[in-house]
């Protein structure tokens, strides 16, 4: 592997600079932005280098227990603030979080004991990172589905309130409108999972090829987490949907908008 | 028996009424005096408080699906949402058709996609839609209101047609002078109060 030095980086970053320059000369005026964005996503990476450098040190499963609920914290709170009306109170968190708890820590888990077998299973060098993986990509898959089925109930209240007084279970009202956001929410991994390795080199093989692993292992660690995005994502979708439709209903099959924040 | 004891909808006073089977409750009072919320919380579409029953049960005591089954609501601005016409009706075939030719529709229509239909043929179709699930009681929100005469006229038999072949209680929802005054009582909003229609109604 080539260590790469500070100056390395600054090379790489004097690209980024040399792109605003050319886009303040054709007065495009996204290079101040362009600039903040860079440093900004550099500097958090750094730090992120730190926090991972503490934890994949430890040997105390309480810390990364705590890093872990953390990390779901946080997507939880991405997944609530991508909502045009989330659920209102905290179930604005809770079906967000609930549903990648049952998938991505589940998923995770499960590579862990049956797949890679560290020693302990939860060592954070392992766990940690697979758990980021997994919780990046099945929150953009619960977000989206989550939005869109919101918006269509919104949209189609009349149509499933028809639906209802014609004799439907809330199920049968949604049917339509769950299939479709469970789509909605599966569309980037099934784009990803179609364009892997033909139109895009994955950045972790990617990445783990410069390092200087071995081009083969590189690639089944790849597949190995394109499987689990996959599952992951399918399952937090798929909760998601779920979750958040049956709040949206109460006992009696009524449509209940009024749980949406206003 | 249609019972409703108590009902309590935000902005009206508590409720109470009784239409027997084949009866006719009549609904009237100005635009936002609460008559289309009546009829949300009769079908059990809206959070309410008070006792709804049918035949000595209880709404509360059953499934909300079997009783919106029981208890079947004709929207005021009827949907259609599958691709077809058709696909809305628990029966297809010849006995469709000649269910939707004895509303002065082509038959044909049944094939179309329901976004060609006009605003009279929407609302006798959704009535339609509704009869042919048999419900026991009907809850009619303004069913001639888009119609012509002879429409409405002919709505209005088909209703009283229901209304006896299957002792269906009604609750109906109406502007019309010919239905208040055919009515058996009529229910004020947003008073709340009981009247017998007036003779002078009569057309």
């Amino acid at each position: 592997m080539i260590p790469l030095s500070t100056g390395d980086l600054v090379a790489a970053a004097a690209a980024v600079v040399a792109l605003a320059v050319a886009n303040r000369m054709a007065g495009l005026g996204v290079s101040r932005q362009l600039l903040w964005l860079a440093a900004r996503g550099s500097a958090q990476l750094l730090l992120l280098g730190l926090v991972l450098r503490f934890v994949i040190g430890t040997t105390q499963p309480l810390i990364v227990a705590l890093m872990a609920v953390f990390m779901l914290g946080v997507a939880a709170r991405e997944v609530k603030t991508r909502q045009a009306r989330p659920l209102a109170g905290r179930w604005g968190y809770l079906a967000g979080a609930l549903a990648m708890f049952l998938s991505s820590f589940l998923f995770t888990v499960f590579a862990l004991a049956a797949v890679l077998g560290p020693d302990p299973w939860w060592a954070p060098r392992f766990s940690i990172p697979l758990l980021g993986m997994l919780l990046g990509n099945t929150m953009n898959g619960v977000s989206l589905s989550t939005e869109r089925l919101t918006e269509a109930l919104v949209r189609s209240r009349d149509v499933i309130e028809q639906r209802l007084a014609l004799g439907e279970t809330r199920e049968q009202a949604v049917s339509d409108i769950s299939r479709e956001s469970v789509r909605a929410g599966l569309i980037p991994i099934f784009n990803a999972m179609a364009a892997a390795g033909v139109v895009s080199l994955p950045g972790m093989m990617t990445g783990q090829i410069l390092a200087g692993a071995p081009v083969e292992q590189a690639v089944r660690y790849q597949i190995l987490i394109l499987l689990l995005i996959a599952a992951g994502t399918g399952f937090g979708v798929l909760a998601a949907v779920r979750v958040v439709s049956r709040r949206l209903f109460d006992d009696r099959h009524r449509l209940r908008l009024d749980r949406l924040a206003a | 028996m249609f019972a409703v004891r108590d009902l309590k909808i935000p902005g009206l006073p508590p409720l109470a009424f009784e239409v027997p089977p084949a009866g006719v409750l009549a609904v009237s009072g100005p635009s936002g005096s609460g008559k289309t919320r009546l009829l949300r919380a009769l079908a059990d579409l809206d959070p309410h408080g008070g006792h709804l029953s049918w035949a000595g049960r209880s709404c509360d005591a059953m499934p909300a699906p079997e009783w919106r089954r029981r208890v079947g609501l004709l929207p005021g601005e009827p949907r259609f949402w599958r691709p077809t016409v058709a696909e809305h009706f628990p029966t297809s075939g010849n006995s469709l058709d000649e269910e939707v030719a004895s509303l002065r529709i082509d038959p044909a229509t049944s094939s179309a996609d329901p976004m060609v239909l006009s605003t009279g043929e929407r609302s006798r179709l959704a009535l339609l839609r509704l009869l042919l699930r048999l419900p026991e009681v009907l809850l009619l929100d303004e069913p001639t209101a888009n119609l012509d005469q002879e429409n409405r006229e002919l709505v209005i038999a088909r209703i009283a047609r229901y209304r006896k072949e299957h002792a269906a209680a009604v609750v109906w929802v109406s502007h019309r002078p010919e239905v208040v005054a055919a009515a058996d009582r009529v229910l004020v909003l947003p008073e709340g109060k009981l009247r017998v229609p007036a003779a002078e109604e009569a057309p």
